[in-house]
């Protein structure tokens, strides 16, 4: 019975397989960059950049038909040339850097789905914005699992200047100029992760590994360490949950494990131990000191 | 050789000066006060020393030292308190020049970074989470984090501002002891009282520099009427500066 249902669907299909090892490296890259992210402000932006990977992966399409890396490779540079456009802009005009870049990816979005139409159908297109994790072949794990391998080691080079760019900007710039090159890798991050998420989750969905995950886990640490910790667990959990609930109730795989995630969150918000709702509405009395 | 020298220096903002030609040079292990009333240019003339701001003329010089090796608390800290940090690490990036982004810490630093905590009545607080500190306690770890950085110039805006007596007189021990250690030490103070009781040396700003040296003869009755009455708005039509610069 446990077997049947926890270890068989694995076991018996190698597609399965493939989507687990590609959930489990996209549960060890992403949310790291998303823990930073939420700790920044910055959760609504890592949703705009996804969608700002969409016209280049289309236009590597357009140029290459399904090739894994022309869609991959479209998808960073286009990923890059926004993040870089919306803040140049910000810094050049009075317009903030988020209103630049919802400017930026809803074009972006508009554009991305434009040429994915031109050149195919609607499979393509649902490809395109939702991924199909149970679709992912070998170069394409290979791509996920090299984008985090990169992405764990640059995060460990950049750590100290990125928390201290977090959490106290004007000591970095008085001691170091690490915090611009920081930021801008940071920025790269973002959008390998996102370009790794969008081979099994798509454009619309790649966003939900990286984000979900890290705010689940604002509400189990007070550290930024065990914060990612706890993310990288939830994400491996959602993944794993995801895949098997998908199995057995025939269900969209994507969706499911980011639905998944979701309920973590719920669950998350409620019985949290940091700041979960219900340590708020039980009695408890204060303390001595 | 003077640890800072300025040279008919004005710093300010989109060409309006908030600090105009201020000459004069600050002695290694000097102890300066520096006065004025709100928007005298104390804050600018900070920013201008440790390289925030450029000059809009005229010049600073630091001795060979780099801007980045002045240890600088702002009046206001750019620190987000929500961040999941505790204050040993906090603390611990005082070490930054020495260490760098990849600098490991071994046993030596973290003896120091203790010591640091100690010092400034912290001990027990290492693992707490900033956010649970008050305003005074944030003092005390920004004072660790500056003792630690282990600077030859030191540069604090309004330190005691919105702190209590008790936290005041522990941090102004500090600010003695380096200047025991003979570091240049120069802190923007409003309190009249404790500069003369503690600071030998002041310097009255109000845009234009109205007095600077001994204390005594600095903080005069005249000298305070005349920097409360120098401080005006930024005329929006001033004509371009007619000083000549050098």
């Amino acid at each position: 019975m446990f077997y049947a249902i926890f270890i068989a669907p694995f076991a018996e299909f190698e597609f399965m397989r493939r989507a687990l090892v590609g959930t489990f490296a996209l549960a060890l890259g992403a949310p790291p960059v998303g823990v930073f992210l939420m700790l920044r402000r910055m959760s609504l932006i890592g949703d705009a950049m996804a969608h700002a990977i969409l016209p280049g992966a289309a236009i590597g399409f357009l140029i290459a038909g399904l090739s894994l890396f022309a869609m991959a490779g479209g998808g960073m540079i286009a990923g890059f040339l926004i993040a870089v456009g919306a803040g140049l802009i910000a810094r050049a005009t009075p317009l903030k850097e988020d209103a630049s870049l919802a400017a930026f990816f809803l074009v972006a979005l508009a554009l991305g789905v434009t040429i994915v139409s031109v050149k195919g159908s609607n499979v393509d297109l649902m490809h395109f914005l939702f991924g199909s994790v149970l679709a992912v072949d070998d170069p394409a794990l290979l791509l996920i699992v090299s984008i985090t391998s990169a992405s764990l080691v640059i995060l460990a080079l950049i750590w100290r200047p990125l928390v201290l760019e977090c959490v106290d900007p004007g000591f970095l710039r008085s001691v170091s100029r690490a915090g611009g090159p920081a930021h801008i890798a940071f920025l790269a991050l973002v959008v390998m992760n996102l370009v790794g998420g969008f081979q099994a989750l798509g454009t619309l969905l790649a966003v939900g590994v990286m984000i979900l995950p890290a705010v689940i886990a604002r509400f189990w640490a007070r550290d930024i360490s065990a914060m990612i910790g706890a993310a990288v667990i939830s994400a491996a959990i959602s993944g794993y949950a995801g895949l098997v609930i998908s199995y057995h109730a025939n269900l969209p795989s994507g969706p499911t494990i980011i639905l998944v995630a979701g309920v973590l969150y719920g669950l998350s918000v409620l019985l949290g131990p940091v700041g979960g709702l219900l340590w708020l509405a039980l009695p408890q009395r204060h303390l001595e000191a | 050789m003077a640890q800072l020298r300025f040279r008919n220096l004005t710093l300010g903002y989109e060409r309006h000066p908030a600090v105009h030609h201020l000459d004069g040079a600050v002695e290694p292990g000097a102890l300066v006060a520096v006065m004025g009333p709100n928007g005298a240019g104390k804050s600018t003339l900070f920013k201008g020393i440790v390289g925030a701001l450029k000059p809009l003329a005229g010049s600073i010089e630091r001795d060979g030292l780099d801007a980045r090796d002045i240890a600088y608390l702002p009046q206001v800290t750019e620190i987000d308190r929500s961040f999941p940090i505790n204050v040993y690490d906090i603390v611990a990036m005082g070490l930054w020049r020495r260490k760098g982004a990849f600098g490991g810490i071994g046993g030596k630093d973290h003896q120091a970074i203790e010591a640091a905590i100690a010092a400034v009545g912290l001990t027990g607080f290492e693992p707490r989470p900033i956010g649970t500190l008050s305003g005074g306690q944030v003092q005390r770890m920004l004072f660790a984090r500056l003792l630690l950085q282990d600077a030859r110039v030191i540069v604090l805006d309004e330190p005691f501002t919105a702190i209590d007596a008790k936290t005041s007189a522990d941090l102004l021990d500090l600010v003695q002891r380096w200047h025991r250690e003979r570091r240049t030490v120069l802190a923007a103070l409003h309190d009249i009282e404790l500069v003369r009781a503690n600071f030998p040396q002041a310097l009255l700003l109000a845009r234009e520099p109205v007095a600077w040296g001994a204390t005594a003869e600095v903080l005069t009755a005249e000298n305070l009427a005349k920097a409360r009455h120098m401080c005006e708005a930024f005329d929006e039509y001033a004509e371009a500066c007619a000083v000549a610069a050098e």
